[in-house]
Parts: structure tokens; C-alpha cells; sequence
């Protein structure tokens, strides 16, 4: 077993007494929050996030003969060790190792999915998608249009790590929603915990349009819930309300959702402030209706991701949002984002929307 | 034996003893993929008492003079032919003895693809499409291919490639359906014309960006290998798409995942207005091959009998032991690149005339049929008219069609309509009603 020289593990607390003040590691701006155990999807087993893609993938071999899994690595189980054990269990033509091309990874997904197979493609990290941008975009989102519907790739799912883990600098940081969020005909997904992993991966698996599926890989190994061991799914396209607020609302999605679940507690105890928070889950299409819904209740709205603010996907929410309730805002709408750089690797502390930032804009969006 | 001769003529090597052991071993090598079905390349165990590398990534012999492999472009990888430019067999044990009917039918269709590509050439210039591309001088690579196919092996073309969906039986109301974007087209009015797809016929939706189906092919292909049903994958691609880096994606993928896919090549000399010294430094296409590990030849694509021989020799090949194919049909592209450009900026019309008068898929194989009395003048004749008459009538009824509806803009960019696109939509016939002189709703489907 290969251990963490090779995956990209982070440490939630480092504190050392002879290390130099310039040497000690940063803690960990979040704390993940598990949810309640769900009772309705039968027994249930401890897993982190890791090993509820595992569970998704492995009851996906298991219903579905066609199904296979490929690219860099996930043949001895995968750089985040997503797919160990499965291609003992499944056979060495189901999972498998494709070259190091992630163009020809996505297009030749496209072609299984074609061809009627389930393909479920693995970019190594989300931050090396790029190569594939034209076979995602070009081809596997308008394939169903452009035939007319005689073929379509609905059938292929692409699974990449994704977002900020503490050390990951420039190329192994990045959130890229917002590029393929912009891309009519695939849809793009990102859980913010086992269990969402897991049903919406599913989901994804089960829908019959191209998805894109982000992992946040800092929650690999830290988000540890009781998920369960059966296959279900989580609905896509419907953004979920984990806590109901009457002055703010918050939308977030992955890792971030744990930063505003905080957030949203310092809000309370030391403004007062009630805060609807947000799980947005599918990025596109993105649910309108129930963000919509809750600010012309709060009258308020804090979108934070991690992904520069330019361009970035909380502007489409934003500008969706004043378009459909305008008279309903009490305060321009807020946005928390990381900063129109490349993800920097020794400032990462500085860069991302961390709560005391999100806390800000909140007593800014009250006072206004 | 010929394989290996051709790969040591084409590096231009000259190892003594180190040659001929690794001219054998190379053919052992070759003999051995053969009925290598599936097998994981294991590391050889360690022996460091022997004077041979071990490295995991190469197995060849250690050389002690130090000579740069020269890539050889003056006697590279020579043409397969059957027939010569009179349409002669040259070697009797290659004709592949079709049919009369077999024949006759590649000539009418081979014809018959030029008929429809003069008459919608013109259209396009009389403002009755947008847009074609015809097929003129590449008729022989698309129906020598096309009838060494099963009909359930799956298609994934480039746009010049009209020959083989004729082949397999598309009519021409539907090619004309497409062209117009017509209330008939199976594409729904989508894309531009020339961008034909059935699934019927097994013969997948053709979209613009180059090189895009090279990878797809290979995972259809790893598909219908797991589906172990006698299906093969052919793609097609001319050679200024083999320069995308999606094609090396492609071969690399298919060769190592051991897919059952020909890649058939059309060299037709230019893409667009870029010569083949442009395009590539090598060999052409066939060369590359080799460099990722897959059987590869060179045909000559105006002779009808050598794609048919080559590419039904491949799809035995390709399904019974589940590797990738190379096949580059050297050929020459008589037509512009497009209604969008003229030619005769970039080349002589000496060029074009030679190819269109003395080396014709065509007339090659027109000259096959005559020399076996097949064909006479009067069936030429006769058979101008008919096929003309046949496209004529297509074109006449196309043109009177309406165009689909407008909802079908909204339609099938989801498996579902999304609720966004349900609202953009019925904004759309708000504001078309509103402003309904505005817009040409009396051509449209209602």
C-alpha cells in the first residue's frame, strides 16, 4: 500500500513546540459537520469521503454489468484511494488504467457512453481537466442536440478532486465550476460530505446527461459520517436547506458549507443575525427556485466560494437573484470569494474566504 | 517477414549482428501480438548477470556506437494497389472476385455520390443551402471501406465520408433533409449541412471540431470488445486532423487498451490550403503506427479493391484479436475544401485535372467493369440520367419542405427540459409573438 507520500493528505493540526514560529502549519478553516445518520436508506457504516465514492462505485459494478471505471492510477485504487479493491473484485476489464492524456480520457468516456456502456472517468486532479475542456464542452455536452437525439453520451460521468486542501498551490487547488457551468448539456455536481457523496455521485452515475461529479479533497479523509452501505441517491438540481434563518441567507457548496455552518453560528451569538444556510450541490442547472425563495424572505444573500470572484459562479447567482428579487434586497448582494489570483500556495491563509471574512460581509449586509 | 524488412528499410538502420537478432525478435514480437488476447505486460524477473537492460520501459539490446535512427520519407512505406490507373489487376491473386452485382453496386454508388455532390455544390452557390462539401476524388476510400464493413460496426467519421452512409442504405431524402435543415432532417435542423449521422445505420453524427471522434472511437470500440458480439469500430480522418492531439490520444488508447478499431486515414493532400509538407515531416500517417505499437499499411485510395482488401482484412484482424488497425489512403481531394473556399489560391489547375482525368476512383473501376463487358456506353448513359433524375426529385422535394419547428431549438440539450429552458422558451414565443413580422415563422413547421 502506497501511503501518503503519494496522496495528498491534510494534517488538521500540527502544533510543535520546537518547530520555529515561521514553521508551524496553519490549522485547518473549517471543521467538518456530519449530519444526522440517515435511517431511510437502510444499515448504514462508518466511512470517510474517500470510502463513500468507493461504496457508490462499487454498487455501481455491481448492478450495472457495463459499467467501468477508468484512468491515471484508480487501477491500484486511485491516488485518493477512491477505487480500492475494485478491480480485484470487478476484473481488470472494468477498472483499469488509460495513459496520461486527459483528453483522450474524457473522449474515449465519450465513446463508451456511446456505445451504450457506463463509463465513469477519473481526472487525477480537477486542476487537469483542461485538456479535456474540448471534449467536454465541444462534444460530450452537445452530443444529444447536435444528433437530434439519435446518440448521446449520458452515460459518462467524470469524477475529479477539487478545491483547496492547504498546500496545494497553483495546480492542485482548484475549483473550476464556473468554466463548465457556463456550458449548456452536461451538469455539474460537488457534495459537501460522505453521504451527499455518495447519493449524489449515484445520481450522476443514474442521469442521463454527461456530469461532471467534484470531490473536495480535503474532505477525503477528514468528513467521516455513517453513510449507507446500500446504493441511493440524493436528487439532482435541488439545492438542500440545512438550517433555516429569517435575515441572511447563505449559499455555499463543498467544503465551504462547513466554513458558513460556523459562520452562520458566530452570526447568531454575537450579531443576532438569523441565517438560512444553503447546500447548492448541482452548480448547473442550479436550483433558482429555492435560493430565490429564501431571499425574498431574508432579504439578504451571501454567496462564498473558493474559486476567484470574477467570473466565478456566485455572479450568476448574484445577478439571478437581483433580476428575480429585486425589491425583496435589503443590501447589495455579497459575495465571498477567493481573490482574482492563481491559488497561491504559502498565502493560502490570506486567499480563501475564510468565516472572519464571511462574518464581515454579514455585519456589513445588516448595517447597510 | 515484409513488416519487418519495411520497418528497418523505413529507419534506414544499419546494426549487423544487432539487426538480424532484432529483425527476428521484432517479428517473433509481431507473430506473438497476434494471439495476445488481453494479456498484462509483466515485468521480466531480474537477472543482472546478463549483458541486457532491464529497463521496465524498453526490450531491446544494448548498442555500443552511438547513430541517430534516421526516419526514412524517400522509400518509406510503399502503397498497396490492386488495380493500376487503367483499372487493370496487376496481381491476380488480389482481385478480391466480387460479384457482377457487388461491383455494379460500389459504381452507382460511387456515382451516384457524385451526382448528389455537383447538384448541392450548386444549390449552395444558388443560395438554397448555407454551406456543402463535396467528395469528388475520395469516392473509392469511402465505398471500398464502407463494403468490408458488417452493417452493425459503428461509424465515427470526420465530414468527408458522405460515400459510406450512402453505402449503408441512407436515402437521399434525408441526406437532402440535412443539407436543408428541413422539418425531415433527423438532426433536427441542428447543425450545419453535411453533418449527417444515423442510428440506424450505425453511423454516428459527424460534428466539426477535428480529431474529436479519434479518441470516442476507442471507447466505443473497448465497448463493443466487452459486448463480444463480432462488432467492429472503424473512425475516419484526413491527415491534417492525424495532427490534432486527439488522434495520438486516440491510436495511443486503442493500443493499449487493445480495442477492435480500424483507423482509416484519408490522405487526400491538403487540409484546406495546407499541403501535406506542412502538415507533417514524417512518413505520413502510416508511419506513426508503428510508434504506438499497432499494425499499419498504405493503401491506394483511388483503387477501390485495395481499401476493400486492406480494410476487410483489418476488421478480421481488429475483432479476432482485439487490436487497433492503421490504415492511410493516399487519395487526392479534387473538390475545394468547401463551398467556403476556392482552391485554385493554393494550387494549379493542372493538379486537380490530372488527378480528375488520369487516377479516378471511378473511372478506374468503370474501366474494370468495361474490360469484363459489365458496362457498356448505353448503361453509362442510361444510368447518368436516372441518378440524376433521383437526386433532382430529392433536392425538389427538400426544398419544398418547412423548417422544424422552433421548440425544437429548446429540446434535447438535456435528456429533460430543464425549468430554465422551459422559461427561456416561452419567453422566446412571448417576445416571437409580439414581433411576429419580425420573424420568418411562415417557413417554419407549426
Amino acid at each position: 500500500l502506497l501511503q501518503d507520500g503519494v496522496g495528498f493528505f491534510y494534517v488538521s493540526k500540527v502544533i510543535c513546540n520546537s518547530r520555529t514560529k515561521t514553521q508551524r502549519r496553519h490549522a485547518s478553516h473549517f471543521t467538518f459537520q456530519p449530519d444526522p445518520v440517515p435511517t431511510q436508506y437502510g444499515p448504514t457504516q462508518k466511512m470517510n469521503l474517500f470510502q463513500s465514492v468507493t461504496s457508490a462505485l462499487d454498487n455501481t459494478l455491481a448492478s450495472d454489468p457495463t459499467a467501468v471505471i477508468f484512468g491515471e492510477d484508480v487501477a491500484f485504487g486511485g491516488v485518493f484511494r477512491c477505487t480500492v479493491g475494485l478491480r480485484d473484485k470487478y476484473g481488470k476489464d472494468r477498472v483499469f488504467n488509460t495513459p496520461l492524456c486527459e483528453q483522450g480520457i474524457v473522449g474515449f468516456g465519450i465513446g463508451v457512453a456511446v456505445a451504450g456502456a457506463t463509463a465513469i472517468a477519473e481526472i487525477q486532479f480537477a486542476d487537469y481537466i483542461y485538456p479535456a475542456f474540448d471534449q467536454i464542452v465541444n462534444e460530450a455536452a452537445k452530443y444529444r442536440y447536435r444528433s437530434g437525439n439519435l446518440f448521446d453520451c449520458g452515460n459518462l460521468t467524470i469524477r475529479a478532486p477539487w478545491g483547496c486542501v492547504g498546500h496545494g498551490s497553483l495546480y492542485h487547488s482548484q475549483s473550476p465550476e464556473a468554466f463548465f457551468a457556463h456550458c449548456p448539456g452536461i451538469k455539474v455536481v460537488i457534495p459537501r460530505s460522505p453521504v451527499q457523496a455518495k447519493g449524489l455521485l449515484l445520481s450522476c452515475i443514474a442521469d442521463q446527461n454527461p456530469c461532471i461529479f467534484f470531490e473536495p479533497k480535503i474532505l477525503y479523509r477528514a468528513a467521516v459520517e455513517q453513510v449507507p452501505v446500500e446504493a441511493y441517491t440524493v436528487p439532482l438540481s435541488q439545492a438542500e436547506i440545512l438550517q433555516e434563518g429569517s435575515d441572511v441567507t447563505l449559499v455555499a457548496w463543498g467544503t465551504q458549507i462547513h466554513v458558513m455552518r460556523e459562520v452562520a453560528n458566530m452570526a447568531q451569538e454575537k450579531l443576532g443575525v438569523s441565517c438560512e444556510l444553503i447546500d447548492l450541490q448541482t452548480i448547473l442547472p442550479w436550483d433558482v427556485e429555492t435560493v430565490c425563495k429564501s431571499v425574498v424572505k431574508t432579504g439578504r444573500l451571501l454567496i462564498s466560494h473558493e474559486a476567484p470572484v470574477t467570473g466565478g459562479f456566485a455572479a450568476e447567482i448574484s445577478s439571478t437573484v437581483q433580476e428575480e428579487c429585486f425589491l425583496n434586497l435589503e443590501a447589495p448582494i455579497s459575495r465571498v470569494c477567493g481573490y482574482d489570483t492563481p491559488f497561491p500556495h504559502i498565502f493560502e491563509p490570506f486567499y480563501i474566504p475564510d468565516k472572519w471574512k464571511c462574518f464581515d460581509a454579514i455585519k456589513r449586509m445588516i448595517n447597510y | 517477414m515484409a513488416a519487418v524488412r519495411s520497418m528497418n528499410k523505413m529507419y534506414g538502420v544499419c546494426f549487423h549482428a544487432a539487426r538480424q537478432t532484432a529483425g527476428l525478435k521484432a517479428s517473433r514480437l509481431l507473430q506473438h501480438r497476434a494471439f495476445r488476447v488481453g494479456a498484462v505486460r509483466q515485468q521480466q524477473p531480474f537477472d543482472s548477470t546478463l549483458e541486457k537492460p532491464q529497463f521496465p520501459g524498453a526490450s531491446a539490446e544494448f548498442v555500443d556506437h552511438l547513430e541517430f535512427i534516421q526516419p526514412n520519407v524517400i522509400s518509406g512505406i510503399p502503397v498497396y494497389r490492386v488495380m493500376d490507373r487503367q483499372g487493370n489487376i496487376i496481381n491476380p491473386s488480389q482481385d478480391p472476385q466480387l460479384s457482377k452485382e457487388t461491383v455494379l453496386n460500389f459504381y452507382q454508388k460511387m456515382t451516384m455520390l457524385n451526382t448528389m455532390d455537383r447538384i448541392l455544390y450548386e444549390s449552395q452557390r444558388q443560395g438554397r443551402i448555407s454551406f456543402y462539401m463535396t467528395n469528388y476524388g475520395e469516392e473509392g476510400t469511402h465505398i471500398g471501406s464502407a463494403a468490408a464493413l458488417d452493417p452493425s460496426d459503428i461509424v465515427f467519421g470526420q465530414y468527408r465520408e458522405a460515400g459510406v452512409l450512402m453505402y449503408r442504405g441512407f436515402p437521399l431524402d434525408l441526406f437532402m433533409a440535412q443539407c436543408y435543415a428541413n422539418a425531415d432532417d433527423l438532426g433536427k435542423g441542428r447543425q450545419m449541412p453535411v453533418h449527417y449521422g444515423s442510428k440506424d445505420l450505425n453511423f454516428v453524427t459527424i460534428s466539426s471540431p477535428l480529431a474529436t471522434q479519434i479518441p470516442q472511437a476507442a471507447g466505443a470500440a473497448y465497448a463493443v470488445k466487452r459486448e463480444n458480439m463480432n462488432r467492429a469500430v472503424i473512425c475516419y480522418f484526413g491527415e491534417g486532423a492525424a495532427s490534432e492531439g486527439d488522434a495520438h490520444a486516440g491510436f495511443n488508447f486503442s493500443a493499449t487498451l487493445e480495442c477492435p478499431l480500424i483507423f482509416f486515414c484519408r490522405n487526400n493532400g491538403y487540409a484546406i490550403s495546407t499541403p501535406t509538407n506542412e502538415q507533417y515531416r514524417g512518413d505520413g500517417i502510416a508511419a506513426r503506427g508503428p510508434g504506438y505499437g499497432m499494425m499499419s499499411i498504405r493503401v491506394d485510395g483511388n483503387d477501390v479493391f485495395a481499401v476493400y482488401n486492406a480494410t476487410k482484412e483489418a476488421r478480421r484482424r481488429a475483432v479476432a484479436e482485439n487490436q487497433p488497425f492503421l490504415i492511410e489512403a493516399m487519395t487526392y481531394r479534387i473538390g475545394h475544401h468547401s463551398t467556403s473556399d476556392d482552391s485554385s489560391a493554393y494550387r494549379s489547375v493542372d493538379e486537380v485535372n490530372y488527378w480528375d482525368k488520369q487516377d479516378h476512383p471511378i473511372s478506374r473501376l468503370r474501366h474494370y467493369m468495361t474490360a469484363r463487358s459489365w458496362w457498356s456506353e448505353d448503361d453509362e448513359r442510361t444510368w447518368r440520367k436516372q441518378s440524376r433524375k433521383m437526386v433532382m426529385e430529392a433536392f425538389e422535394r427538400a426544398e419544398k419542405r418547412l423548417k422544424p419547428n422552433p421548440e425544437l431549438m429548446f429540446t434535447d440539450v438535456y435528456q429533460e427540459v430543464t425549468p430554465l429552458l422551459s422559461k427561456q422558451r416561452d419567453s422566446m414565443w412571448k417576445h416571437v409573438q409580439q414581433y411576429k413580422e419580425h420573424y420568418p415563422l411562415d417557413l417554419y413547421d407549426k
